[in-house]
Order: C-alpha cells, then sequence, then structure tokens
C-alpha cells in the first residue's frame, strides 16, 4: 500500500486517508505465524543443548551404539520427508484450485505423518522394554524428551491437518483456508528441518560416539 | 465411599491440605472471602455481570485488554505487597533468640509467592497493559494484529494469577525462591504440591505472555499508519518493539526449563538431578537465559515512558532520538550475554567470569547514553513538574544509584562476596522499583486521561509519591549496608543483635511504601469522585506530542475516524504547529473485529487443567484437555470475526467530540 505522504497538489499536507482501504483479512498472519515458528525453533534449540550437554551421561546405562537401530530410522526418515514432498504437492494443487486432488494430498501426507509417528512409537516401546527408560539416565531423559517433543508436534500437525481437511471440505478453498493451509505447510516444513537435525546430532552421530 | 474412590477424583487433596493451622492465613482467607463475597454480591445485586461479559471479558478491544491488565496488575501488587511487610516484620522481629510470628514453612513460602507475584502478575501485567493501551494508537491504528489472540492471552494472564492465589487457600506455594532451583525443587526435596503450583502458574501465564509478544511485534510491524517509518516510530513504540521481541526470543526457555523440571518431577527422569547424570546448574543457566532477559523486557518500556513523559513535559522533542533507539537495540542483544553474572560463583573459571562481568559493563554504556539523552531533553527545556515528571526524575536518580550498584556486582571478585546477599536484594528492588515500578506510576498518571478522559487527583498523587520515594530509601538502603555486613538473603531469624536496627529502619520504609499505595488507591477514588473537575475534553490535556493524544479521551472504539498519516517523529505536535483541522465530513463505515467468548473459556479450561496436575486429579486435567482442543478447533469454523461500525455511528460519535471541542475553546 503506498500513498503519498508528501503534500498534495495543492500544497497543503495530508494528516488523514480520507479513503481507506483496511488491510486484507490476515494481513499480519504470515509474519506472525512465523515469528511464532521461531519461538517454536527456541524450544527445540534448548532441548538440542539440554542433550548437547546430559547427552553423553549415560550413568552406566545403554549408549547410543546399544540402542538405535539406524534402519529403522532411515525408514522414519523418509516417512516424514516423502510426506513433506506431498505436502508440497498438496500446495501446488491448492494453487490450480483443485480441491479433491489437494485433499488426496493432504490425506497422503497425513498417512505418511501416521506412519511417522507410529514406527517412533514403536521403537520407544521397544526401547523401554529393553529397559532404556526415560528414567534410567539424563542421557534418556533428554533423548526421549527432544525426539518426543518432535513427535508431540507432528501429532498436532496431524490434528490440524485433520481439522483443515474437514474446513476444506466443508468451505472449499477460500482465502482463509488458502491461509490455513500455508500455515501448516510452513509448520510441517519446520518440522522437517528439526528431524533432520535430529537425525544428524541424536542419531548419526549417537551411532558414531 | 472408599479411599480409593476419593482419591481418583480428588487427587492429593484431602481436608489436610488447607492451612487450617495456620492462623495467619485463615484471617487472610476469611478477610478474602469477605471482600470477594461482597465484590461478587455488589455485581449481582447491580446486575453488572452481563455487562461485564459483553463489554469486558469477551472484548477484543486493545485499550479495554489494556485497563484490565492494570487492574490484573495492581491488585495482585495488593498481594505481593502484604508478603512484603510480612517478610519485613518476621524479620524486623526475630533477634535475641526470638523466632518472630512467622514460621518457617509460612516465611519460605511468603518470600517465593513474594518475587514470583510481582515479577509475573504485578510487574508483567502492569508493563503488557501499558503496551497493549498505548502501541496501537500511538501507531496509528485501530487494534493489534491479532485481536481474540489479545484477549486470549490476557486470559492465560489472569489464570496464572489465579493458580497462585488458590495456592494461599488450597495447600502451599513452593518454599524453593522464585526461581525454583533443584535439586530443592525436584521431588525429593519439594514433595508437596507448592512447586507444582509455581510451575503451572507460570506455564499458563507464559502462554498468554509468549503470545501476546508475537501479537505486539506483528501489529508494530505491519499496522503503522502511512509515513511512520521505523525511525519515526515513538521511543515508547519503540522499546515496546525490542521488548516484544526479547518476550518471544526468551519466554520458550522459560517454557522448557519449567517442563523439564515438571518432567523431572511428574516422570522421574533426571535432568536435574544430583544422580543418574542430572545437572542442577543446567537449570540455573537455562532459567537465567530466560531470567536475565527478563529483567530487560520489564525495564525497556519503562524506559520508553520516561522518554515520552520528558520530552512531553520539558515542551522540546526527545534529544538524542536515533541514539535512543540504537541504544534500545544494543540493550537487546546485550542482554543475551550476560545471565552468567548471576551465578559468578558455579565455579566456571576465570575466563567465563570475565566474559560475563565485561558484557555486563558493556550494558551501562547504552543506558548511560539513554540518561544523558533524558537529561538533554530537559536542559534548556519549559520543564513542568506534573506527576508523569515527577517520577521521571525520581527514577533517574534511583535508577542511576541502582546501575551504580549492578556494575559493582558485575565484578567477579566482588560478587563473590555479595552473591545472595542483601546487597543483592537492595539492587535489584533498586532497579526494579526505581526503574519498572517508577516507570509504571508514570505511565499510569500520564495516560490515565487518555483512558478514562480525567486526569489523576494530583494532591494525593504527591502524596502517594513522596511516600514511595521515601519509602523505598528507608526500606532498601539498609539492606546494601547489610549486604556489606554479610548478611544473606531469605533468612528467618538472626543471631546478630545489632543488626537489627537496620531491619527496624527497613520496616519502616516498607510502611512508607504502604502510605504509598494506599495514597494511590485514593488518588484513584479521589480522581473518579472529582471527575468532572479533572475532566479533559481536548483529548490532549498535556499539550503531547504523539499520535495517542490526536484522539479523543477516551478514545473511540476505532481509535481514529480517519487513519492518520505521519511526517514527523512528533506526529501530533507536527500537525497541531502545522495548522491540522480536524476532518468533521466524510466518515465511512470502519472495519472492526468482534467480541468473542472463546478466549476465556479456553484460559478457564487451561487454569482447570493446572489445577487437575497440580493435585494428581488425572480426570480433571484429561477433560480440560480436551475441551480445550474441542473449543479450540471449534473455534477455527468461525469464519465470521469481523464486523463493520455503521458510518451513523461514527458521525454520531465524531459530532459528540466537535461539540464538545468547542465548548473547550
Amino acid at each position: 500500500m503506498t500513498v503519498a505522504v508528501n503534500p498534495s497538489q495543492t500544497g497543503e499536507p495530508v494528516f488523514y486517508l480520507a479513503d481507506e482501504h483496511p488491510h486484507p483479512e490476515g494481513w499480519s498472519t504470515p509474519l506472525g505465524f512465523w515469528i511464532y515458528l521461531m519461538s517454536d525453533c527456541l524450544i527445540f534449540a534448548i532441548l538440542f543443548a539440554t542433550y548437547g550437554v546430559l547427552g553423553g551421561n549415560y550413568a552406566a546405562g545403554p549408549a547410543p551404539k546399544d540402542l538405535f537401530d539406524l534402519n529403522l530410522v532411515a525408514v522414519n526418515t523418509s516417512m516424514l520427508l516423502l510426506s513433506s514432498i506431498t505436502y508440497g504437492f498438496a500446495m501446488l494443487t491448492m494453487q490450480q484450485n483443485k480441491v479433491a486432488q489437494t485433499q488426496m494430498w493432504l490425506a497422503i501426507t497425513g498417512l505418511f505423518g501416521a506412519a511417522f509417528i507410529g514406527i517412533e512409537l514403536t521403537e520407544f516401546a521397544h526401547m523401554i522394554h529393553e529397559g532404556a527408560t526415560p528414567q534410567r539416565s539424563a542421557f534418556l531423559s533428554a533423548f526421549f524428551t527432544l525426539v518426543g517433543t518432535h513427535g508431540l508436534h507432528v501429532s498436532c500437525g496431524l490434528i490440524w491437518l485433520v481439522t483443515l481437511m474437514v474446513q476444506v471440505q466443508k468451505f472449499g478453498l477460500i482465502e482463509a483456508n488458502r491461509r490455513r493451509l500455508m500455515c501448516l505447510s510452513m509448520f510441517w516444513h519446520f518440522l522437517d528441518v528439526v528431524w533432520i537435525g535430529v537425525f544428524t546430532f541424536v542419531y548419526l552421530l549417537g551411532v558414531l560416539r | 465411599m472408599s479411599p480409593d474412590f476419593l482419591k481418583l477424583i480428588f487427587g492429593r487433596l484431602t481436608f489436610e491440605s488447607l492451612p487450617l493451622h495456620e492462623p495467619i492465613v485463615v484471617g487472610t482467607f476469611v478477610v478474602v472471602a469477605l471482600g470477594g463475597a461482597a465484590l461478587l454480591g455488589g455485581l449481582t445485586y447491580f446486575r453488572l455481570w452481563g455487562y461485564l461479559w459483553r463489554e469486558w471479558f469477551t472484548t477484543v478491544d486493545h485499550k479495554r485488554i489494556g485497563i484490565m491488565y492494570m487492574i490484573l496488575g495492581i491488585v495482585m501488587l495488593l498481594r505481593g505487597f502484604a508478603d512484603a511487610l510480612m517478610m519485613r516484620g518476621q524479620q524486623m522481629l526475630a533477634f535475641g533468640g526470638s523466632e518472630g510470628y512467622l514460621n518457617a514453612h509460612h516465611y519460605d513460602q511468603v518470600f517465593t509467592a513474594h518475587g514470583v507475584i510481582m515479577i509475573f502478575f504485578v510487574a508483567m501485567p502492569l508493563v503488557t497493559g501499558l503496551m497493549n493501551y498505548v502501541v496501537p494508537l500511538q501507531i496509528g491504528a485501530r487494534d493489534v494484529s491479532f485481536p481474540f489472540l489479545n484477549n486470549f492471552s490476557f486470559w492465560m494472564t489472569v489464570g496464572g494469577a489465579v493458580l497462585v492465589m488458590a495456592s494461599l487457600f488450597i495447600g502451599e506455594f513452593a518454599r524453593t525462591g522464585w526461581l525454583a532451583y533443584p535439586p530443592l525443587s525436584n521431588i525429593g526435596y519439594s514433595p508437596d504440591v507448592g512447586v507444582d503450583y509455581y510451575i503451572w502458574a507460570l506455564q499458563v501465564a507464559g502462554v498468554g505472555t509468549t503470545l501476546s509478544g508475537i501479537n505486539l511485534i506483528c501489529t508494530i510491524v505491519k499496522l503503522r499508519c502511512p509515513g511512520m517509518t521505523m525511525m519515526k516510530m515513538p521511543v515508547f513504540t519503540w522499546t515496546s518493539l525490542c521488548t516484544n521481541v526479547l518476550i518471544v526470543a526468551s519466554f520458550p526457555v522459560l517454557t522448557v526449563v519449567l517442563a523439564l523440571l515438571s518432567l523431572d518431577r511428574y516422570v522421574g527422569t533426571n535432568f536435574f538431578t544430583n544422580d543418574f547424570g542430572g545437572s542442577p546448574m543446567m537449570y540455573v543457566n537455562l532459567i537465567w537465559i530466560w531470567g536475565h532477559p527478563e529483567v530487560y523486557i520489564l525495564v525497556l518500556p519503562a524506559f520508553g515512558i520516561f522518554s515520552e513523559v520528558t520530552s512531553t513535559f520539558s515542551g522540546k522533542r526527545l534529544f538524542g532520538y536515533t541514539s535512543m533507539v540504537y541504544a534500545t537495540v544494543v540493550i537487546t542483544i546485550l542482554s543475551y550475554l550476560v545471565w552468567l553474572h548471576h551465578f559468578f560463583t558455579m565455579g566456571s573459571g576465570a575466563s567465563v567470569n570475565s566474559f560475563f562481568g565485561i558484557t555486563t559493563m558493556i550494558i551501562s554504556i547504552p543506558t548511560g547514553a539513554k540518561m544523558f539523552n533524558w537529561l538533554f531533553t530537559m536542559y534548556r527545556g519549559r520543564i513542568r513538574y506534573e506527576l508523569p515528571m515527577m517520577w521521571t526524575i525520581a527514577f533517574m536518580l534511583t535508577f542511576v544509584i541502582g546501575g551504580m550498584t549492578g556494575v559493582l556486582l558485575a565484578v567477579p571478585p566482588a560478587d563473590f562476596v555479595l552473591h545472595n546477599s542483601l546487597f543483592l536484594i537492595a539492587h535489584f528492588h533498586n532497579v526494579i522499583i526505581g526503574g519498572v515500578v517508577f516507570g509504571a506510576f508514570a505511565g499510569i498518571n500520564y495516560w490515565f486521561p487518555k483512558a478514562f478522559g480525567f486526569k489523576l487527583d494530583p494532591f494525593w498523587g504527591k502524596m502517594s509519591f513522596w511516600f514511595w520515594v521515601t519509602g523505598f530509601y528507608l526500606a532498601f538502603m539498609p539492606l546494601y549496608v547489610l549486604g556489606l555486613m554479610g548478611v544473606t538473603r531469605r533468612l528467618r531469624v538472626f543471631e546478630d543483635p545489632s543488626l537489627q536496627i537496620w531491619f527496624v529502619i527497613a520496616a519502616i520504609g516498607a510502611l512508607f511504601i504502604f502510605i504509598g499505595i494506599l495514597s494511590m488507591l485514593m488518588q484513584f477514588a479521589v480522581s473518579l469522585l472529582k471527575r468532572e473537575q479533572l475532566k479533559d475534553v481536548t483529548g490532549d490535556p498535556w499539550d503531547a506530542r504523539t499520535l495517542e493524544w490526536a484522539t479523543s479521551s477516551p478514545p473511540p472504539d476505532y481509535n481514529f475516524a480517519f487513519t492518520p498519516v505521519v511526517h514527523d517523529n512528533d506526529a501530533w505536535w507536527d500537525m497541531k504547529k502545522r495548522g491540522y483541522q480536524r476532518p468533521l465530513t466524510g466518515f465511512k463505515p470502519i472495519h472492526m473485529p468482534a467480541s468473542t467468548g472463546t478466549g476465556i473459556i479456553l484460559a478457564g479450561l487451561a487454569t482447570a487443567m493446572g489445577f487437575g496436575l497440580i493435585w494428581y486429579m488425572w480426570w480433571l486435567a484429561a477433560a480440560s484437555f480436551i475441551a480445550m482442543l474441542a473449543v479450540g478447533i471449534g473455534h477455527t469454523f468461525n469464519y465470521h470475526r469481523d464486523f463493520d461500525i455503521p458510518a451513523e455511528d461514527i458521525i454520531r460519535t465524531e459530532d459528540a467530540r466537535t461539540k464538545l471541542l468547542a465548548g473547550a475553546k
């Protein structure tokens, strides 16, 4: 919105807008959502830092080498990465205004996300079964909290995804729903980025250590 | 009924949890219950519930939310100050074998509650309230970016306050000091509900604070009126922007560290334990990474208030606007690089301590620059010694002392002597009272006529001022002396009788402050009664300089009938000088957000969830959580959250103002 703030043609300064157009709906939303994501990023930063400090304190308990199954983690990572790609497809079809296809890609994204959560829960259950519980050592406390917080975020994303699918079904790809899909898209990709960090620093470096 | 069944419903809440054996608490409860019953009865009798619900509780108007924040802050100030009086009384009496009148169990809760309440539920609401009220007006906006979120944030803050207050009568509060360091705050040493009250009160309120931070950043970045470039923003808006950046960049740290502490307490993890690889110092580091920016979150808006007040009451443009902005930004950044000075004694070695000592000292440079800017603004100005200006001058004198003792404490070897002593207590009260509280009072006296259409009574204002200022010096200068003599904080009884006189002086000071607070309440009451005499019809009672004074007092719902266009830092001053004529015709409908009760419902559910988690009433926690999800998702199905104020309403409001203004001349 550009407005002449210089004196008007008559030489009189302009002190107010006689003809005003309100900001479009959702004018601040992308910025607001970005700032929210950055605050969320800080949550992960602190959890990573905590893992960095406490991650070597095994308290004579199991270490990453004894626990992590890289094959399983690789499958899991690919689930999440694929879900990001399919979300991208959903956004592309949304741009073309194709409701059915958008819904389809969103559903596939949801399935990949659910698979990710499922595999993660299996991994957790396996570890706990072997006695590697969050209570066992500071390393395991930090591990379960970092990875679990990420999983919790993905689960929230899934609830959000289902909600949006219902809303798209009910109201179509209206402006408000496009904006919401855009926000969830940012959220989903953000979780992907965080997972890359988890995969590298927790799993890969953990097995090397 | 079987005990198992009762346990399922009430968790660990039993009749024994009620502090019936503490006469002081029971007495307080009786007074609060009678007062509360009178208030609720009055509201019912005068049929005000509907009005309050429609016009206040569900409002998304930033001005009303701002006022509600201020009310919350002032109410909680009374509670926090009652704790202060109790501590001063205890420390004054507990000499020569006397145990005083507070047992250790109660005293430890009192000092913890005092700190928590004063920071989170007094200083934060006062600062947030002023920002909420003033910032949209100063930037020529109609509301904040996310009006619903604003309402929700406020009620989350209230929810936290409710939990803290509940701890007074149901169970107990933490006995750990206001930052709840582990291992003391861990389940082994604090098995009771106190620390859980602490955790969930701060978590609930913290969500509100973070969201309100995001909201105000967006408001300042996206909703400024045409012509207001970043370097034309009023200084208060600048300091608010920096404060909200600090909020968003630090409150998540608090959220995480409290979440980790609750995992330790509820699940049995080992983040901050002494064994199994946990590290209590990790907690101390993390909480101060939030905690140090927090003090700047509080004081930066105060700096903004002093800037507005100084230039208005000196009748001059603010000296060194650009340096003021840069100083604010530099403080914002540096506030993240000093946290370790809170625990030099941790033993991190000479190089680490030196780094944090030096960064701490560097902060005094931009702060000093601000001080000189205010002085130069006053220099050769026509200073009017109205109440806001008096508070500003009291701030400048007091804060310099607090700043200098702060630089003293920043020297690690000196800190090894003074760590956790009353010298430290004197220092931070010196800067928080001298900076934040005086700033809030300057702001209240300055913007009150804007919010309510009449000025505050000067006589009771001056009473309050003089009692507060002398009371402050009487109460805290003795603590510097005691601290230098080696007295540590949070002590309940003393051996050495020669120390007593200093505690007596400090207690007298606290009484002075008490009279100051009463005078302030009196000031509100008297002003309300004399509102016709104190009335301001111009909308600009102080001959001020920024945009909020361009509209009426109190401003209409829509703030400005036409969005202003700005050409100068002191936009309103510029308009006045260049003969701005208020538009009288051409009004159009204005698009505004609609009220909603979702915010208060969600916050109520969050508070109930906190209560359930504190008392191990798992059904309550789970039910409230699911209800929150349902209400939150349900709210997103409402796509129509705005309405138009019809042009006729605007014409009516503006015509009324035209008549008032004509009468004023």
